[in-house]
């Protein structure tokens, strides 16, 4: 009987380490499949200069540039929201309907389809606000689909930083707000950082929400000001992957490297500040 | 004195920004509602909700959005019948019987999938996925159902992964120990006890797995070939809802009844991931109690 429960369980556990190879396996292969075809494309050339003849040659410099701004966009839009908000939520609000409707909506921001961001986007940014098709407009589409990962993670460090630390401020007299920015804050930074990249690396790599927002098919200028509209690195790579007839594979698969390291390297950066800050902490 | 209005501004602030989180989602819904309602001002709900045909430019226009929504149903069934067993079973794994140091890796591993950009994987799809089922299957195109389930399936992967990962790792100990007192083989305690008692959690994955796929819209509208007719096999070429604004919002006049039924689809997605978020949540608590 227990002969019987013993070659079970090694079954068992080989159908779930044959389930974690399939899902693993794939991964990898994606990953080595879109290096080893678009690494040998990507020369100082490719990163530097804009596409020329009908995007079927040259490099992606202006998509590069299109997404770095609107990552910065995104960031000063969404971080003061979405880390006061965080605030209030751990640090200010008493358990009542209010402060569930807030959590609710978090849940709910963080479940709405990205393409639903971009056509709420359109219609108040770029048409009811007058933005048009701009930076502007999609940072601020792009800093509303943040949102919810930057609280979910600004909560996680707040909740994290020990009472008795808020207890030992309130008691030498400091107030409410002077404890939050002198005794929570400093310790719940490296946490809110690593969140904010996280949301920011995501926000890099989506293509929905600026689609009609922000992106455009080519562009033979440099923006100019935050009004102006950019070309994207996902947004180039579904156009030349889907609109441009003959093009290139070596250059779609370039652009997608290129875009994945840079997605990559973000995350990366943010667990290296997870674990440089982790082994400071002392608690 | 200067420090106490200072104080109360910026306690204002953080208040404010609590309303202004209630009121983003309030505006989303008013938005999309204001623009399905003037759908419905020319054409009829009920032709809406149940036509059969998604025509937009014939003569008249037909906006039924069944065809859509089929297809969107089409492809996430597709997609939970792979993630879901594959995923839980990856989860198991991952908490239960790897060792420590190939646990860390497995976990990285989820995370850079987690990572990877949508439009990247339907870059794959267009040129690798789709080709390779055309010739293995012999279907008469690769962009079809089938190629976006498994695409979808691998991205809802690391949502299901690791919040089941999460909901069996906080099962208490005594649980296990209880089990293994009473002569349970490992196997029998993780079938027997950890799944049923970490079930709130998984199911809370899986339901916020399915929303993503749901409102997923790169790589359904690259690889499933975007043909808004109604679906009769997975092996077809169809037309999710999210694909659907996403490929015609950019052919559209603005104040059209197209324009409008875009918003439309767009209203219906909104409430369909809204119910599913809204009962993940009810679940994920469920589970922390």
């Amino acid at each position: 009987m227990k002969n019987f429960a013993k070659t079970r369980e090694k079954i068992a556990f080989t159908m779930l380490g044959l389930a974690t190879f399939i899902v693993v396996l794939p991964i990898l292969l994606t990953i080595y499949y879109v290096v080893s075809n678009g690494s040998p494309a990507v020369t100082w050339e490719f990163l530097s200069k804009g596409p020329t003849n009908g995007m079927t040659e040259g490099g992606i410099f202006p998509a590069i540039l299109g997404t770095v701004i609107l990552i910065i966009g995104t960031m000063v839009c969404s971080l003061p929201i979405g880390i006061l908000s965080a605030i209030y939520l751990v640090e200010y609000a008493k358990d009542n309907l209010f402060t569930r409707l807030i959590k609710l909506s978090v849940v709910n921001l963080s479940g709405i389809p990205s393409i639903v961001y971009g056509l709420f986007g359109f219609t108040l940014f770029v048409v009811f606000f007058r933005l048009g098709t701009s930076i502007v407009a999609g940072a601020l589409t792009l800093a509303i689909m943040s949102l919810p990962v930057i609280i979910t993670a600004t909560k996680e460090a707040l909740e994290s930083v020990p009472n008795t630390y808020r207890e030992i401020s309130l008691s030498l007299g400091a107030t409410k707000w002077q404890t939050v920015r002198y005794c929570v804050l400093p310790y719940a930074i490296p946490g809110i950082l690593t969140g904010t990249v996280l949301s920011l690396s995501r926000a890099a790599g989506e293509t929905a929400p600026i689609l009609f927002t922000v992106a455009a098919f080519y562009l033979t200028q440099l923006p100019h000001s935050i009004f102006d509209q950019v070309m994207a690195l996902p947004y180039h790579l579904y156009v030349i992957s889907t609109q441009v007839p003959n093009m290139p594979t070596q250059i779609s698969f370039a652009t997608g490297f290129v875009l994945i390291a840079l997605v990559f390297v973000m995350n990366l950066f943010s667990i290296i500040l997870r674990g440089h800050y982790r082994k400071k902490k002392q608690w | 004195m200067r420090q106490k209005i200072s104080e109360y501004i910026i306690e204002s602030a953080i208040k404010l920004s609590g309303f202004v989180i209630i009121g983003f989602v309030i505006l989303i819904f008013l938005f999309l509602l204001k623009d399905a309602l003037s759908l419905f001002g020319t054409y009829s709900a009920g032709k809406f909700l149940f036509g059969t045909n998604w025509l937009p430019i014939s003569e008249p226009p037909k906006f039924g959005m069944i065809p859509l929504l089929l297809g969107s149903i089409y492809v996430t069934f597709g997609a939970i019948l792979i993630c879901v067993p594959l995923g839980v079973a990856t989860a198991l794994f991952i908490a239960e019987v790897a060792p420590r140091s190939i646990k860390q890796i497995l976990k990285s591993l989820v995370e850079i999938l987690a990572s990877i950009p949508s439009v990247v994987l339907g870059f794959i799809g267009i040129i690798w996925l789709g080709p390779f089922l055309k010739t293995t299957f012999g279907l008469t195109t690769g962009m079809c159902g089938l190629t976006g389930s498994l695409l979808l399936a691998f991205m809802a992967l690391p949502t299901i992964i690791s919040i089941s990962e999460d909901a069996l790792v906080s099962v208490p100990r005594t649980f296990k120990e209880a089990a293994y007192g009473l002569g349970a083989t490992k196997w029998q305690t993780m079938w027997r006890v950890m799944l049923p008692a970490a079930s709130s959690g998984i199911i809370a994955g899986v339901m916020l797995g399915i929303g993503r796929v749901i409102g997923e819209t790169m790589v359904v509208l690259m690889v499933t070939g975007n043909a808004p007719v109604m679906p009769t096999s997975i092996l077809q070429p169809l037309r999710t809802l999210t694909a659907t604004i996403a490929g015609e919002m950019g052919e559209t006049v603005s104040g059209s009844e197209h324009y409008y039924a875009l918003f439309t689809v767009g209203l219906v997605l909104f409430i369909i991931t809204f119910m599913i978020n809204f009962g993940a949540d009810l679940s994920l608590r469920k589970a922390r109690q």
